[in-house]
């Protein structure tokens, strides 16, 4: 068996409230992902999910902080680096594309320098040479006429476009692992689809794992050969896609395919309603305290 | 670039029409006259026709109207009219003035930026620092103290207790004699400077942009000087032009208290004695300053942010 590139071990954090009150956000996450995978992390807002990543990026900031738990990354537990390694990885070996293009690039600086930062960061190139790489990086997301857009500022462009200039910046050190969170929630679908693909062809190209972060299914099933779920801090289920989206094993999970619409769906009375999760799940703080045991899990649905 | 510029400058021109004809009309229905300013001291009783003479002297005598339209060919030949009490004309008496008013503000505005923007920037990146709880704490009193009280407290402790600075005037125009006013002027424009610098910063801090910069692996420092310097420098520009241009006109009191002989004390002299050519053409020429600025901000925005040029 490999080593998994990225192993999360019984992570725990708090957001504090004081100066010894403290609320938990994670309560022991646990999950692990190969050389070249990609995961996917799906969950309602304020699940966790983004705080998951952004602990593995070193980028929490107060009042959260870690409270317990292991990130190994090729072995090496991040969360005991020092600073300046953490620094060292961070863009370089674990790249991070967030959600919102419109404010995730400076407005005032061209695509074409913020990618060359990239280079001259992590490179030690010159400035002149990592402009060059810089519009060769946004050949590779398929911008057009790369080298007069890397003169562009983030205003006059596309979202979609933006978030192209995100990946390339992102993928430039050609990372071992790229976390993308939300990337595509802030776009129409159309181009959802082609910044998903990019993503996805650019990744294999690559041998680049993806830890793919989202509350949407859909583009999950797409990209993803493996899912977790995350609900209020915890990692509920987890398992290969297909088999998660075909046999659903935790209440909650269920609950979430339920509320996905799906074209033509009819019950006997007509049109077929969406679940709504609540009706599922009764009582939420008891789900919290049993730390989500299924009653399906334990009915062994292990072949 | 060149359209935007010319776009602006011509921009002004209406402005300073509009101001000319408040000025006049504001003066035109204001009481007292200058002559009868000058038979004011209680001791004579005013002669009636000495009143006539000098009204007819001045043309005040003549229709509203007909003054207005001599007011306003003067203007357009950049002539202000003639002082009552000297009989100079007005653009002489403003050039011989206008020197040590720029002097003052200038002084001003660079102690107040060399020394505001840097606390407000260092006060941001440490938020809740003792530097910045000092800071704060300074800029909140700074902007609360009446500037002549404070010249005041300036006077006594260096001119007087500790005589290492000359209390008042102009002296030869040396810096010894600028330093005292400079500083007493400078304080509130550098209060609000560190106010606003910290402002902005911590906003600039709190960016989408800023987060991806982090996440490049880029040290605390090289996120500060590639990513937050030029994103706050939008609203430092704005709060140094926008005291820059009000200075002229705020440094009236601080110029009475130190004998400063600018632009400032000679407009509270006039207005006292009603020389109404001279009050318009000092405010005319003060709000001339306060445009002039203002359209330097926003060619200075302009270079900063690539965003305004679009509109």
């Amino acid at each position: 068996m490999t080593t998994p590139l990225l192993d999360i071990r019984d992570l725990r954090l708090v957001v504090s409230l004081g100066r010894s009150a403290h609320h938990p956000l994670l309560k022991g996450v646990s999950f692990q992902i190969m050389p070249g995978e990609a995961y996917g992390l799906v969950g309602e807002s304020g699940s966790g999910k983004s705080v998951t990543s952004l602990a593995v990026m070193g980028l929490l900031k107060r009042p959260l902080a870690v409270s317990g738990g292991e990130i190994l990354f090729k072995g090496q537990n991040l969360l005991a680096l020092p600073k300046r390694e953490m620094r060292r990885l961070r863009g370089n070996r674990i790249a991070m594309i967030f959600q919102e293009p419109m404010t995730a690039l400076n407005p005032l600086s061209t695509v074409g320098r913020q990618i060359a930062e990239m280079f001259v960061l992590h490179q030690g190139k010159s400035w002149g040479e990592a402009e060059k790489l810089a519009v060769e990086a946004l050949g590779n997301v398929r911008v057009p006429n790369p080298d007069r857009r890397a003169k562009n500022y983030p205003h006059q462009m596309s979202g979609g476009l933006r978030q192209r200039v995100m990946i390339a910046m992102a993928l430039a050190c050609s990372p071992d692992l790229l976390i993308a969170d939300e990337p595509t929630t802030a776009l129409d679908v159309t181009v959802q689809a082609e910044v998903l693909r990019l993503i996805k062809e650019l990744c294999a190209a690559r041998g680049t794992a993806v830890l793919f972060i989202s509350h949407d299914l859909g583009v999950i099933a797409s990209i993803c050969q493996r899912v977790g779920v995350m609900y209020s801090g915890c990692l509920v289920e987890e398992n290969e896609t297909r088999a998660l989206f075909e046999g659903p094993r935790h209440e909650y999970t269920r609950g979430l395919l339920g509320a996905l619409p799906r074209l033509g769906s009819r019950s006997e009375h007509g049109r077929q309603r969406l679940v709504d999760i609540d009706s599922i799940i009764s009582d939420r703080s008891k789900l919290t305290e049993s730390r989500f045991i299924a009653p399906r899990d334990l009915e062994g649905s292990q072949p | 670039m060149f359209r935007f510029t010319l776009r602006r400058i011509l921009q002004v021109v209406p402005t300073i029409v509009v101001v000319a004809l408040l000025i006049f009309v504001i003066f035109s229905v204001v009481p007292g006259t200058f002559a009868a300013s000058l038979f004011a001291d209680g001791k004579r009783a005013a002669d009636p026709q000495m009143i006539a003479r000098l009204n007819e002297e001045f043309g005040l005598n003549k229709p509203l109207m007909e003054r207005f339209v001599t007011y306003v060919t003067d203007l357009a030949r950049f002539d202000l009219g003639t002082s009552f009490r000297t009989r100079q004309p007005v653009v002489d008496l403003i050039n011989d003035r206008m020197g040590a008013s720029l002097q003052l503000a200038v002084a001003a505005m660079a102690f107040a930026i060399v020394v505001g923007v840097p606390l407000g920037f260092l006060a941001a990146l440490r938020p809740g620092s003792i530097l910045d709880t000092v800071t704060m704490i300074g800029a909140v009193s700074g902007l609360s103290m009446p500037q002549f009280w404070l010249g005041l407290l300036m006077m006594y402790l260096f001119a007087l207790q500790l005589n290492w600075l000359p209390s008042f005037g102009y002296g030869d125009g040396s810096l010894r004699n600028l330093i005292l006013p400079a500083v007493t002027l400078g304080v509130t424009p550098l209060a609000l400077l560190a106010r606003t610098t910290r402002a902005g910063v911590l906003d600039v801090l709190n960016a989408d942009f800023i987060r991806t910069a982090h996440s490049k692996g880029m040290s605390e420092a090289k996120v500060v000087r590639w990513h937050v310097a030029r994103n706050s420098l939008v609203l430092i520009v704005t709060t140094v032009g926008l005291q820059f241009g009000s200075l002229i006109g705020q440094a009236v009191v601080i110029e009475k208290l130190f004998a400063w002989p600018g632009i400032g004390s000679l407009l509270v002299d006039s207005v006292a004695i009603r020389d109404i050519p001279v009050v318009q053409g000092t405010i005319l020429v003060i709000v001339l300053w306060f445009l002039i600025i203002n359209t330097a901000v926003d060619l200075v925005y302009a270079a900063i942010d690539p965003r305004i040029k679009q509109e």
